[in-house]
């Protein structure tokens, strides 16, 4: 058992636990867009940067990857948390200022503007590179990846065309935490990543449920026959 | 095959015995420097001659590393630094081939070819003469303009390998006893003491450990890595070797950037000579302790220098660096413990265990040992590759050995430790280089670039170069250093442009402190010291540029006007005909003109006018 205060709290944890796990649990509200629970951290967006002091020392870390010390001191808004944060959101604002999610937390945060020449080529993508890694460790397909570097780097599909291996099962746009990636069904066709997919019918009901491609890859993943897929959630 | 140290030593005989049998040993430089200024052509054709002599059995002409005066090259030298002849083929090849034969026959000094001292009229015969060579103190690069780098024969003549040998009749702790007390820091950046990562790379639970050779050298104007891999590659691979058997590991990784094709090329020769020699592979010595090195050539990446970015690029992913948190040495390549140093700080390891670490220690000053080589470039009269003891001055460095500024124009500041780095103002000159007093300074020793700036150069347009190489260079993983670092590019950019605002220093000043704070990596974390440390010197210059719309230095286009003073101008038709763009008009003895709207500002006109007619403003 390791014990630590955070804002002065007294807090208990886990060996190898990160500093965010025990903030959240003991309620504190610390920010974060690219951490998800079934999918780790990888300290990409810098929003959930906290103030770690041991003796004399201090310094500001992502309590996303962070493991907790015993005796530690963690301020999660301290100036130098607050200044890092607060850039990172104008920055975020000015990279997708039509962000909805964006707007929303930096406003929370007192960031209402931002200084900088707003992109309008970015979308609404932060690269938090969670569609990458639930494409890959929660599907199971590695559809996505990022290419390129610095404010160059994007999330694309292998040489940005449609890839032989999605299944347009969405689980991207799902996870996306700004709404960035584009999909929409229409007349039994779903888009995706700039490919097409064929949408199952199901035999009772009638409608449109789920990607042909979606149901083979868990039919043969699962062993489970395909007749049973093609039936909707709802009629099953 | 080399089993045993009588083996060892019998080798090194027969080369000796080899080369000593040659009346004349000629070295041609041939790093990538010289390579370029035609030194492949000089080493073919003074072999074409010789054999039409009948010399080649009494002269060898040999192919080395480089030499360090690349501002010089082809740099060729005659014996043990008996002569040095500089920009050989460089007027016209076939007569300096004929001058070469001269010397070759009869040992006749051709003064043409002699490097010119400061005063234009003393010639230096010797390299020990050249102030430039005379002030080093060459421990990594000794060997480099010695010997052939191809030839395993030759490293082993020189001593080579025989640290490996001493290091396996030692016990491991004692090799990184040693390592510590020498004082040994990483050469690559950071100054980390190398006994004390060694130590915990030993210590950490795991198996395999790797250990790894950082070759992935990206500073703009760095070249001590390339020079030494390319140079004395054996080098390299023996403190490797020293490395795994200290911390454990069997398993070693050179790291190189694909730019670098010919240390690519001599490494590999390296590794497979030495691997048949038994000098790597099993049982090294019958010391019952096997090494083996692979080559990992990099994509070019600047942030794969970045020891987590290069452990991820090597495990065949995106070369992102992680947090470390937890360490490289518990957690590194496919997390294993893994010890990662830079190219120089392995090439000393081989001389702290044949000369003791108490040789080591007593060179440099309290806190930084050993010697450190300098790549000294920009507007400084000899660039190339100098190594000198720590602590020496920068004074030293840039007006003893670099000859001063090119022009003889004022010296403005130096950049240190490339685009992590920063810019040391000319009140600072008399300060000892070493890890902390540069790091005192706002700037760092880096892996050891040095670019020396002059009056022409304006320091916020350096700032804007450091940061448009860093934009590009950035991973683009965290948001600080993605976003951040570009806005910080922006803000100088319209600086230079005349669009600065009152309020952007500031600006900058808060923005560099959030991207030093929340990065992930030290690209980031560093990434606004060359506009922090151009602010805090140069803050001036950053005023006139926002609030009177003026470059002082004449560089930044946007501010800057070239004229031509009626007063001064002699007509001399100097400037006219170097005009890129042929915008200056005039007649001989006449007053010349430039015509505004074709100017593209170059600043040439002024750098060659000896009457100082042509002004900026």
């Amino acid at each position: 058992m390791v014990e630590f205060t955070i804002n002065g709290k007294k807090v208990e944890a886990e060996k190898d636990e990160a500093i965010l796990d025990v903030a959240m649990r003991e309620g504190f509200d610390i920010p974060t867009l690219c951490y998800h629970d079934t999918l780790g951290s990888d300290g990409r967006c810098r929003l959930c940067v906290v103030e770690v002091r041991k003796g004399n020392r201090k310094r500001i870390v992502t309590s996303c990857l962070y493991p907790v010390e015993n005796g530690i001191e963690v301020l999660t808004e301290s100036p130098d948390v607050l200044l890092v944060r607060k850039t990172v959101l104008e920055l975020l604002l000015a990279r997708c200022p039509d962000s909805e999610v964006i707007r929303y937390i930096a406003k929370e945060h007192g960031v209402s503007n931002t200084r900088y020449a707003k992109d309008n080529d970015k979308g609404k993508c932060i690269l938090c590179n969670l569609c990458v890694k639930t494409c890959e460790f929660n599907v199971g397909v590695t559809a996505l990846g990022m290419s390129g570097k610095g404010p160059a780097k994007k999330v694309t599909t292998p040489y940005g065309e449609p890839s032989r291996v999605c299944i347009g099962c969405g689980a991207c746009v799902a996870i996306c935490p700004t709404g960035h990636i584009y999909m929409e069904d229409r007349d039994g066709v779903r888009m995706i990543w700039n490919k097409r997919f064929e949408l199952a019918r199901c035999p009772k009901c009638n409608r449109y449920h789920a990607p042909v491609e979606q149901l083979e890859f868990i039919a043969g993943k699962s062993g489970t026959p395909i007749e049973e897929l093609l039936i909707c959630p709802d009629c099953k | 095959m080399i089993a045993s140290i009588e083996q060892l030593d019998g080798m090194a005989a027969e080369y000796k015995q080899k080369t000593g049998a040659y009346s004349k040993i000629v070295k041609i430089c041939c790093g990538t420097g010289c390579i370029s200024s035609g030194a492949l052509r000089v080493y073919e054709k003074l072999n074409e001659a010789i054999a039409a002599e009948r010399l080649t059995d009494k002269v060898l002409v040999k192919k080395t590393g480089c030499h360090g005066l690349c501002e010089r090259g082809p740099i060729i030298v005659f014996g043990d630094d008996e002569i040095l002849y500089q920009t050989v083929g460089k007027r016209n090849l076939d007569d300096d081939i004929r001058l070469l034969l001269k010397t070759v026959k009869d040992g006749t000094v051709v003064e043409n070819l002699l490097y010119k001292g400061e005063d234009k009229t003393k010639r230096h015969v010797s390299p020990r003469d050249i102030p430039f060579y005379a002030g080093q103190t060459r421990v990594v690069l000794a060997l480099n303009g010695v010997l052939d780098p191809e030839d395993i024969g030759e490293y082993i003549s020189f001593g080579g390998y025989r640290a490996v040998h001493k290091a396996l009749q030692m016990d491991p702790v004692q090799i990184i006893e040693w390592i510590q007390k020498s004082g040994l820091r990483g050469r690559g950046g950071g100054g980390f003491l190398t006994g004390t990562k060694w130590r915990s790379c030993r210590d950490a639970s795991g198996e395999p450990r790797y250990v790894i050779a950082n070759g992935d050298e990206g500073d703009p104007g760095a070249f001590m890595d390339r020079s030494l891999m390319e140079g004395n590659p054996h080098a390299v691979i023996e403190g490797m070797i020293i490395g795994g058997y200290a911390i454990g590991s069997n398993h070693g990784f050179i790291y190189v950037r694909d730019e670098y094709p010919l240390a690519v090329h001599r490494l590999s020769i390296a590794i497979e000579k030495a691997k048949e020699q038994g000098l790597l592979g099993a049982n090294i010595f019958n010391s019952g302790f096997g090494f083996d090195i692979k080559i990992y050539r990099g994509g070019g990446a600047f942030v794969c220098g970045e020891s987590t970015a290069l452990m991820s690029s090597i495990e065949g992913k995106t070369g992102e660096p992680r947090a470390k948190y937890i360490h490289t040495v518990e957690k590194g390549l496919w997390d294993k413990p893994s010890n990662l140093n830079n190219v120089e700080t392995w090439a000393c390891v081989p001389h702290i265990i044949n000369r003791g670490w108490e040789w080591f220690d007593s060179i440099g000053t309290p806190q930084s040992k050993g010697t450190k080589v300098f790549s000294l470039v920009g507007k400084v009269k000899n660039t190339g590759l100098v190594e000198v003891p720590m602590g020496i001055t920068l004074n030293e460095i840039i007006f003893k050995l670099g000859g001063g500024i090119q022009g003889d124009k004022r010296f403005k500041a130096v950049q240190t430790g490339g685009p992590s780095g920063g810019c040391i103002p000319g009140e600072y000159l008399d300060m000892p280089v070493d890890f902390d007093s540069l790091t005192k300074l706002g700037s760092m020793m880096g892996s050891g670039g040095m670019i020396v700036m002059d009056e022409r150069d304006c320091m916020v347009d350096v700032a804007r170069y450091f940061l448009k190489f860093l934009v590009d260079e950035s991973c683009g993983k965290c948001t600080p250093c993605r976003e951040g670092v570009r806005r910080m590019f922006e803000i100088v950019d319209n600086i230079c442009k005349g669009n600065g605002l009152k309020g952007d220093v500031e600006h900058l000043e808060e923005l560099a402190r959030a991207i030093q704070l929340g990065s992930l990596c030290a690209l980031g974390q560093s990434a606004p010291n060359p506009v922090l440390s151009t602010i805090k010197y140069f803050r001036d210059e950053y005023n006139i540029h926002i609030e009177q719309k003026r470059c002082p230095a004449g560089v930044c286009k946007a501010l800057t006007t070239f004229t031509i003073d009626p007063e001064k101008c002699t007509g001399c038709m100097r400037c006219a005909p170097e005009c890129p763009v042929a915008c200056i008009s005039g007649e001989k003895k006449k007053v010349h003109t430039i015509d505004r709207s074709k100017c593209i500002k170059c600043g040439t006109c002024y750098d060659v006018c000896r009457f100082g007619a042509v002004k900026y403003e």
